[in-house]
Formats: structure tokens, sequence, C-alpha cells
């Protein structure tokens, strides 16, 4: 099949601008999680369109690993300034710095999980009830399993056996002091929505999701990004390819695929034939089986 | 591009999970990372076989009881439409969850062991589809390969099936029948020889020819409003627009609007959608809407049509499915959710509670987790639904437990 004439499922926009606006209706201090990636990318399209010709009634939360891309820090900012947003950066290096959380060490270590904690700290100190993610239930089995408004604790854990019941459009957002929603606008998108929605809204999103040429080490048959936060054994050596990213997540944790790809529609036409799933490059989802869910249960977005 | 919604219920073991898995393997929409994971974790288990359940049941607790506690959501796509499969547990005792599984879809698909024919839970599945007046049945009889792909046994069922059909919702509607083998995948995405006799068409390609979405347009126009946008910018100084999703019916600018509930009439001026202008708004899309004047319309108030205005009622009967550990209590007072619209409902009588599979009806003065039963609320302020069977997009609400911020239940109005 063309990639051409695989059309966006417009259903799909209207709900999530729907949950959107209750978001914005049910709560006092929503924010938008943000990260640069290409899911909360259209997280922020969705938000200009549901309060147009409003403003976007909530600010964005980075959470910094501190082991970004530089490119997507660029392409945050760049946003940012860009739509008139209001941006709140909180720094995984300031929970450390704090001794909340110690940093791994060993060939694998990341800071992934560390964020954790500094997302709750920061949903804690700037008292958000509602946080908005661009979490899709096909990347993972268990957020196959979360609700729309997926309500957490006030440790923000997830406990996937008592969710409330979500019936039609009912979204029910009543929680107590201390408990916090964490909503997901875009859970019946899968990768291959998102990527048709970002070619038929022509929005912009950060360089590495493009063919470029990088630094890369092979490690368990994966092409991980060299970069000084990685640590490597002797016989790691780095070489010049030409790569792409289909995740943006932390560099420690986001593997890249060969390719070609520097167009949209090339992007599209890749995932369609691609026999790894999204977060097959996921090297965070790939500790064990049940990695997402405890991570959830944690508190993680 | 369609969206086609689907619910698939079953009883345990019965092979839901192998179809859901036979309809992403043949249609290529398991990734090889994903497949080797499902092979690695099969061999772990002890099993000589790929188990494609391992797929769908996403948590540690449903894998290491080998059963579905709560719905999944799994997603494929055809070159013509793409499906959204609510995956629901097979077992009694999450009815609730096979509800919020179902409340979505517009297809619901059941599944019977072609050896065991229709038991317990089909009655019960069968009387969610019927309550929730989804509106397409296809009735999916597996393991054809355990009976040789027997003619006669299938009749059997879709005989024993008719008698469920009679004089409920679905009587006079086309219901499907299909005999599948998941395992072998024989009539699910490809028709083969093996059920030669049956002429119709396999699974997938009779799900690809269902049509849907003309059912809301008849229906009378319903727009509640979500959330006031009002910019008070220099370039919007005095613009003022009520944000929603169009319930059901249809708008139009330039048409007479009344406001509920306090009547206050206006035309549209324009329908708005991010930077484009619309003539008109259907059901299913979000938009918003200004006015011709300046009238008194908040978050919970329904913009309607004056052709058809609801009538606003202070005593709602309703069928609903209690969904909390703790008992439904006469006498207490609930929240009511109706659209955007939260409004006290006390307990004013419970009249009934149905054994599901049976359909008879008891006198009962509890209610109880996953019990479906008929009660009468009454409400503090003048609620604006249709009942369900006329109108399902305005016919329903949920109850939200004041203390416990839980859903409660949800029910249809009567």
């Amino acid at each position: 099949m063309s990639s051409i004439q695989w059309q966006f499922p417009r259903a799909l926009e209207d709900e999530a601008i729907y949950i959107l606006r209750e978001t914005a209706a049910q709560f006092e201090r929503p924010a938008i999680l943000f990260s640069g990636g290409k899911d909360s990318i259209t997280l922020v399209r969705l938000a200009q369109k549901a309060f147009h010709p409003g403003k976007i009634p909530f600010p964005l939360l980075h959470v910094d690993t501190g082991h970004n891309f530089p490119e997507t820090i660029q392409f945050r900012d760049w946003l940012v300034e860009s739509l008139g947003l209001d941006l709140i950066v909180r720094n995984v290096q300031d929970s450390i710095d704090q001794g909340k959380v110690k940093e791994e060490t060993g060939k694998y270590a990341s800071r992934n999980a560390l964020q954790t904690v500094t997302l709750l700290d920061a949903i804690e100190e700037l008292k958000f009830d509602a946080c908005i993610g661009g979490a899709r239930r096909d990347e993972e089995k268990a957020r196959a399993k979360e609700r729309i408004f997926s309500v957490r604790d006030e440790f923000g854990q997830w406990n996937a056996k008592i969710q409330r019941p979500e019936l039609f459009d009912m979204l029910n957002g009543k929680i107590n002091i201390g408990e916090n929603v964490r909503v997901f606008p875009i859970s019946n998108w899968t990768e291959l929505d998102v990527w048709n929605y970002i070619r038929e809204e022509n929005l912009a999103i950060p360089s590495i999701y493009f063919s470029h040429e990088r630094e890369i080490i092979e490690r368990d048959g994966m092409y991980w990004p060299y970069s000084e936060f990685l640590n490597t054994t002797e016989e790691e050596v780095p070489f010049r390819t030409k790569v792409r990213f289909r995740t943006v997540g932390d560099m420690t944790c986001t593997a890249a695929v060969l390719s070609e790809a520097d167009k949209l529609e090339d992007i599209i036409t890749e995932i369609l034939a691609a026999k790894i799933s999204e977060r097959g490059a996921r090297i965070d989802d790939k500790r064990s089986e049940a990695a997402m869910e405890k991570r959830k249960q944690a508190g993680y977005f | 591009m369609d969206v086609l919604r689907i619910t698939t219920s079953g009883s345990v073991d019965d092979g839901k999970s192998t179809l859901i898995g036979r309809l992403l393997y043949d249609t290529k929409s398991i990734t090889q990372d994903k497949m080797e994971a499902l092979q690695a974790a099969s061999k772990r288990k002890g099993l000589d076989f790929t188990d494609l359940s391992l797929l769908t049941d996403g948590l540690i607790a449903e894998r290491e009881q080998g059963i579905t506690i709560d719905v999944a959501h799994i997603y494929f796509s055809t070159p013509n439409r793409k499906y959204i499969i609510a995956d629901t547990p097979g077992h009694f005792e999450y009815t609730r969850n096979m509800v919020t599984g179902a409340s979505t879809s517009q297809v619901s698909l059941i599944l019977i062991d072609a050896r065991k024919g229709i038991v317990e839970q089909t009655f019960r599945h069968f009387f969610i589809a019927c309550m929730l007046r989804i509106p397409h049945l296809v009735v999916c009889i597996n393991k054809m390969d355990l009976v040789e792909y027997d003619e006669a046994r299938f009749n059997q069922i879709v005989e024993d099936f008719q008698q469920l059909l009679k004089g409920s919702f679905y009587e006079n509607k086309t219901v499907q029948f299909v005999p599948v083998s998941s395992l072998y995948g024989e009539n699910v995405v490809t028709k083969t020889d093996k059920i030669s006799w049956y002429k119709d068409k396999p699974l997938l390609a009779y799900l690809e020819e269902i049509s849907f979405d003309e059912d809301d347009r008849v229906h009378p126009a319903r727009f509640p409003v979500q959330y006031v946008i009002r910019p008070k910018s220099e370039q919007y100084h005095d613009f003022r627009g009520f944000a929603g999703k169009v319930s059901s019916g249809s708008f139009h600018v330039g048409e007479e609007i009344v406001s509920l509930p306090n009547g206050q009439r206006s035309k549209i001026k324009t329908i708005e959608k991010f930077e484009e202008q619309r003539p008109s708004a259907h059901a299913g899309e979000s938009v918003v809407i200004t006015l011709e004047d300046e009238i008194d319309i908040s978050r919970g108030n329904l913009l309607v049509t004056p052709n058809d205005i609801p009538e606003g009622r202070k005593e709602i009967t309703a069928q609903i499915c209690w969904m909390d550990q703790q008992k439904l209590t006469a006498g207490k007072t609930y929240l009511l959710q109706h659209g955007a619209n939260r409004i006290k409902a006390k307990v004013q009588q419970l009249h009934n509670v149905v054994e599901v599979t049976t359909n008879v009806v008891h006198d009962k003065t509890e209610m109880g987790l996953n019990d479906i039963g008929k009660i009468t609320l009454k409400t503090a302020q003048p609620v604006f639904t249709d009942t369900y069977a006329a109108n399902p997009a305005n016919g329903t609400f949920i109850l939200v437990d004041e203390f416990s911020n839980a859903t409660v239940a949800v029910g249809f109005v009567e």
C-alpha cells in the first residue's frame, strides 16, 4: 500500500481535543509533559486546536535528564518561543545532587528510571493535579491497559487492579488532594497515526527523526548513539554511519535505526515495512517483560 | 479514514486471545521483536506453542494467573480502516470491565467454542450487547477444527443463538455468524476450502464492510458545552466561543439554537475548528460555536435545536450496572455526570436486579458489584436526557461517589 493514500483518521483528533477540554475544565492545575518527541509535539498541536483562538491553558513541563539529544533541547526552545508557550524545566541532576536518587553505574547505566522521582517532586512542588502525557496504548502491553484519565495516588503510583471504569466518553477527574491524574489524549493513536498527523498538519519535529550521519557504537545487535554519557567498553569503538531515531528518549537508552529516510513520506514507508516495533529500540523496555508496568507502578508517566 | 471499534467477548479458554492474535498476525501487525518476545515468554512458561494471549495480557497479575483482568486496547489497520479492539475479560467478576470495553464499540464480537456451544458467559455477553444496543453483532464460532469443520454442528449453534435473538433488540437486525479456526487461521482473514460449505465472507472481510456512521446523524442535535473560550486578547477582544463535541445530530451556521437549562435562544454565528470556518458540525466532531447574541452559557449547558428539545427531568428511571465494591445504598446521594454536567442525585428506589444469564428479574433491596438492575433517582436540578433507546449519546450517565470519588455506576435512561 502507498503511504500517501493512508489518511489520518480525523475522529482521533476530535477525541483528543475533547479529552484536553475535559482536562482544562475538570482540573485546577494541569500541565503537558513535554519531552520534545513526536508524541508531545502532537499534544501541543492538539492543545492549540482545542483552545483556539485562546491560548493553551497549560504550561509544558520538561523533566530534563541531562542526557538528552542536544537537537531535542534546541527544538524544544524554538517551539516554546515560536508559539509563546510557558515552559517549566526540572532537572534529574538536581535530584541526584539532593541525594534523592542515585546514578546507575556500569555499561547499561541510564537516567531513565531516575526521572520518575524528579517528575513526582515537580508535581508536588508545582501542585499539578493533572499531567497530560503523549503515551499511546499501542506502544507497550501495560500501556494498552491504562485508562485515559489514569488516577495516581500521592506517590504517583498506578494500581492496575483498581482502575476506574471509563464509560462512553464520560471522564471522571474527581480526586482527593495529593492525588493526581495522568491524562492520555492520544491513547488510541498508533505510531503510524502520529506520523500521518505530523505529515498532514505539516508539524516541525527535531532533526534526529530524519536520517543523518552520527557516531554510533554497536551493542547487543542495536545501534547506540555515542555520547559522553554512554559507558563504553574498550571493544566498543564508535564509527560514523547514517541513522535516524524512532523515539526521542535519553541518549543512553534510545537506539538508532539505520536509515536513509530524510522525508516524512520515507519515514512512513519505512515504518510500514518495519519488522521491529517502535519500543523495540528502547533499551529501557528490554530490562524485563514487565519493565513498563513496574515503572508505572513507581510513578512513571 | 474510518475507525471501527470492536469489543470481543467470550468465555475463558474459548480462544479469544488467539483470535485477536490471528487477526494481528495475518494482517502483519505483529512486529518481529514482539513475536520473538512472545515465543520466548511461551517457552519460559513451558509451552510447546506460541501463546498469542501473552500479547494482550499486559499485566503481571494476568500473566501469573493466565486470565484477563482488565480491558486491553489493541490496534490494527487495513488500507481501508483502522480497528480498535477492546479485549475484555471473560470472567464473571469482571463484568464491569466488560461493560467498560463494550461502551464505545460499534461491533460486539461474541466467541463461542464449537464443541461447547452456548454457555453461561454467552448469555451474559449477549445481555450486555443488548443493554448497550451495540449496533452490530458478530457471532464467531471458533475451534471448528476440533469438530472436523462440521456444518451441522455450526448450524445447530446458529439455531440455538437464533432463539436468544427472539424478542431482543437484535431480532430484526442482521446478525452475522462466522465459523472459524483461530488456531489454524481458517476463515479469519483468509478463506480456505476446509469450510467450503460456508458461502459468506471470512471475518475480516465482513468487518471491512460494516457501515455505521450514519446512525448518529438522524438523532436529534445535542451539543454539551465543555468549556468557554474567552481569549480577551487584542485580536479577539470580544470573542466568546463555546467549545464541545457534538454528541448527536448536526448543527448548521445560521440555525436557531436553544440553550438548556435556561431556555434562552440565539442563532449560530460561526462553527470553527482551529483556523477553519465550517458550515456545519456533525456527531463526533469537536468544534467551537459562536452565537449572534450574548446569552449566559457555561460548562454543563446543553445546546439543542428548537425542533427537538429534550424534557428536563428531576426524576430519572434507568437501568444501571453497579461497578463498585461498596453496595448501592437507597437514600444515598451521588453525583450524576451527564455530558459535561454534574448534578446531585439521590437514589429514591431500587426496583429490581436482573439475573443476566436467565433474564429473570428479582425484587431486591440491595445491589452489589457487577449487578445490573433498575433504579429511580431524584436529581437536584433538571437533567436534559433522552432515553437511551431513542438517542444513546444523550441517554447515559455515570454515578460518582462523593466521598471515594469512584465511578460507581453507569446508567441507561428509560
